[in-house]
């Protein structure tokens, strides 16, 4: 029974841990552009294939790599060319906008996810890949958990990921750019700080880190489909919301919490086919009684 | 855009003013006949092995000069509707094959959730509709025009159960499968029934929904029941992380499955995962008939792959059509539909079927293990 619990939990914080990395560029965009930028789980789907054809080269080179420095080499080749994505598509999707009414940055990113899903299934045809598994399959049971080095690497990346941009959003000149953007935009181009070159890095660390978490995503569930950023990204937006959109440590806590409601939700009612209700529920409960989230902070119009 | 929209408001009038003026139709020389198929969606292999086998097969017709009806030689015209894997969308491509295209007959769709729509539109319109590969009972129920060339899953269920009782010897059956499709949803319950009947006990009875990926919580359930069998009666495109999941969470009782499995996409995206499993299906190339070796020789000999069930059920569907419309003597829906209606035997490449009224074949099944990376031979099952 604890067992049994204990796995769920594994499986809860692997689930979260990928709705984590992915929540954090939907709240990294918010926070300098108060944007919600709907193609972001497009972008992860993209970078889950980067990810597979980056493995796949690396995998069919004449000599044997060892897996864990194919994972690396896949992991860097999708995180380098997904950020260069990210700029590409605010470059040519979202700055001519800037100053438009927000709405209109909104159907814009919509439209862009649109074109990232028609696209891939257009290059690659309808049919799912399968991506390889790159870590050996052992199974070690623990009393009744059975943990894989699989369920431990995708922890650790998204761990250290997670460190890696919190010390760089708080401890960073850049990072102290981002954040005085999000505070006071139309200010801070007076003090000297590049603006447009702070969105577009925020959108390349945003989007790297999306290519993290469809390298991670393709280990953990490996059949690769142009549609699957659809359902991933509603929940790792849902994730940003509920932890506080714009707020760092929010998204990541929000896609924990979002790991948990996928995995026990199953547990606790007779059916998965209510996640999606509970996932709902819970943003609309929580965003009657903290309309900006858990950790966002409150929001007052200046004058 | 705009355009387009201006080019489609002209076609329309056009078509408005045609039907007004009453034009004669030029004389028939070619019987149109219906494809609605899975091309794109969650299974598009499923669509793509559909219409590879209805292509060959009117190749095949028009080149030996057509069909003879009568004394008039009618070419054989295919339109292929995609209907992208979604109930109102295959309803939709069931109506516009009606209406617009004016065929006589429809092929598909394959998936039941797809096909029991689009039964119900065929049946409306009067319209012959013939299924390769949905098995759901529904999809024929209480319907006069609606047929298909597949085993129906109380039957399937049935064959799975007796199998996980006496070959599997299992006490104990565990099942996940998809609530949201009929499908399913179907022949998980008709195997539930089946093999509490046969003395069994199911410890679990999970479910999920189409388009998740995620399976854990449920199988974290089903190995805390710690079943003797698992049954997965879901399609290919999900078995794989089922099956995998499962394995990773140290579940490692046998493994079976249902006619959805029949895929090559199965094993390219399982791998070594699904080495042991089995699961029942339609038609096992490894003994095939002579007709059936022909059959798969051309269609190989066309596309460079083996055909799975959908392609050769599919090859039977319109072959059935086919035989109908020799019996009924004119490109004509009521008189096709009572020919088939007719029809009581009819050897396919798929084997022998039989029909009693109801739309559905009475035909054997047999059970595929997959071994050292392919489809192999396990048994048959005759009903």
């Amino acid at each position: 029974m604890i067992g049994t619990l204990a796995q769920h939990v594994l499986n809860a914080v692997q689930l979260g841990s990928v709705y984590a990395l992915i929540a954090l560029g939907y709240t990294m965009v918010y926070g300098v552009l108060t944007m919600i930028n709907f193609a972001h789980g497009d972008i992860f789907m993209v970078g889950a294939y980067l990810s597979l054809a980056g493995a796949l080269f690396l995998l069919g080179l004449p000599s044997q790599l060892p897996p864990l420095l194919v994972f690396l080499g896949a992991l860097t080749f999708s995180m380098t060319l997904t950020a260069l994505l990210g700029v590409l598509i605010e470059r040519l999707a979202y700055r001519p906008l800037r100053g438009a009414p927000r709405v209109s940055a909104v159907i814009t990113a919509l439209g862009v996810g649109l074109f990232l899903e028609n696209f891939t299934l257009a290059m690659l045809g309808p049919e799912p890949r399968q991506f390889p598994a790159l870590i050996p399959p052992t199974v070690l049971q623990l009393g009744g958990l059975a943990v894989t080095p699989l369920n431990l690497l995708i922890i650790l990346v998204a761990v250290a990921i997670m460190v890696f941009l919190d010390l760089l959003v708080r401890r960073t000149l850049l990072g102290m750019a981002m954040r005085a953007i999000s505070y006071n935009r139309a200010l801070v181009p007076l003090m000297g700080v590049p603006v447009d070159r702070v969105i577009s890095l925020t959108f390349a660390l945003g989007s790297a880190i999306a290519a993290a978490g469809g390298l991670t995503y393709g280990l953990a569930y490996p059949v690769l489909d142009p549609y699957m950023g659809i359902r991933i990204g509603w929940w790792a937006f849902i994730a940003a919301v509920v932890g506080g959109i714009g707020n760092i440590r929010g998204a990541m806590l929000g896609g924990y919490i979002l790991g948990l409601v996928e995995i026990f939700t199953p547990v606790v009612l007779p059916s998965s086919t209510y996640r999606d209700f509970v996932a709902f529920s819970l943003l609309l409960v929580l965003l009657i009684f903290r309309p900006t989230g858990l950790l966002g902070r409150p929001l007052f119009e200046r004058v | 855009m705009k355009c387009v929209r201006m080019g489609a408001g002209v076609m329309a009038l056009l078509w408005c003013l045609a039907a007004l003026g009453g034009c004669p139709r030029p004389e028939a020389t070619e019987v149109r006949l219906g494809v609605n198929a899975e091309l794109t969606g969650s299974k598009p292999a499923v669509g793509a092995s559909c219409r590879n086998a209805a292509e060959l097969l009117a190749a095949q017709v028009n080149q030996a000069g057509g069909i003879r009806l009568g004394d008039k030689a009618y070419q054989l015209t295919l339109f292929i509707e995609d209907n992208e894997d979604k109930a109102e969308s295959a309803a939709a491509a069931a109506q516009k094959l009606i209406t617009q295209n004016g065929v006589v007959a429809v092929i598909g769709p394959n998936a039941s959730g797809n096909a029991i729509p689009a039964a119900r539109i065929c049946e409306d319109a009067k319209t012959p509709m013939v299924s390769p590969w949905s098995t759901n009972p529904k999809t024929t129920e209480g319907k006069q025009y609606v047929f298909r060339a597949c085993f129906i899953d109380d039957f399937q269920g049935q064959v799975m159960a007796k199998f996980a009782r006496e070959n599997l010897k299992a006490e104990t059956a565990a099942v996940l499968y998809d609530v949201a499709s009929e499908y399913n949803k179907g022949i998980a319950e008709f195997f539930k029934k089946f093999f509490e009947a046969a003395g069994g006990r199911v410890v679990a009875f999970e479910s999920y929904t189409k388009g998740d990926m995620d399976f854990s919580s449920q199988l974290t359930k089903i190995k805390g029941a710690n079943p003797q069998v698992l049954f997965l009666p879901n399609y290919y495109n999900e078995v794989p992380l089922q099956v995998q999941q499962a394995r990773r969470l140290g579940l490692t009782c046998p493994i079976i499955g249902s006619d959805s499995w029949g895929s090559e996409e199965l094993l390219k995206l399982g791998g070594p995962d699904l080495e042991g499993t089995f699961f029942s299906t339609h038609y096992a190339p490894d003994i095939a008939t002579e007709k059936a070796r022909k059959f798969i020789r051309d269609y190989q000999e066309r596309y460079g792959k083996t055909p799975d069930d959908v392609a050769a059920l599919t090859y039977d569907a319109g072959s059935l059509i086919l035989a109908a419309l020799a019996q009924a003597g004119a490109p004509d829906r009521q008189k096709l539909r009572d020919a088939l209606a007719a029809i009581r035997e009819f050897e396919g490449v798929t084997g022998k079927m039989s029909f009693k009224d109801t739309g559905d074949p009475v035909k054997s099944a047999v059970i595929l293990q997959i071994k050292n990376g392919r489809f192999t031979y396990h048994a048959s099952v005759a009903p």
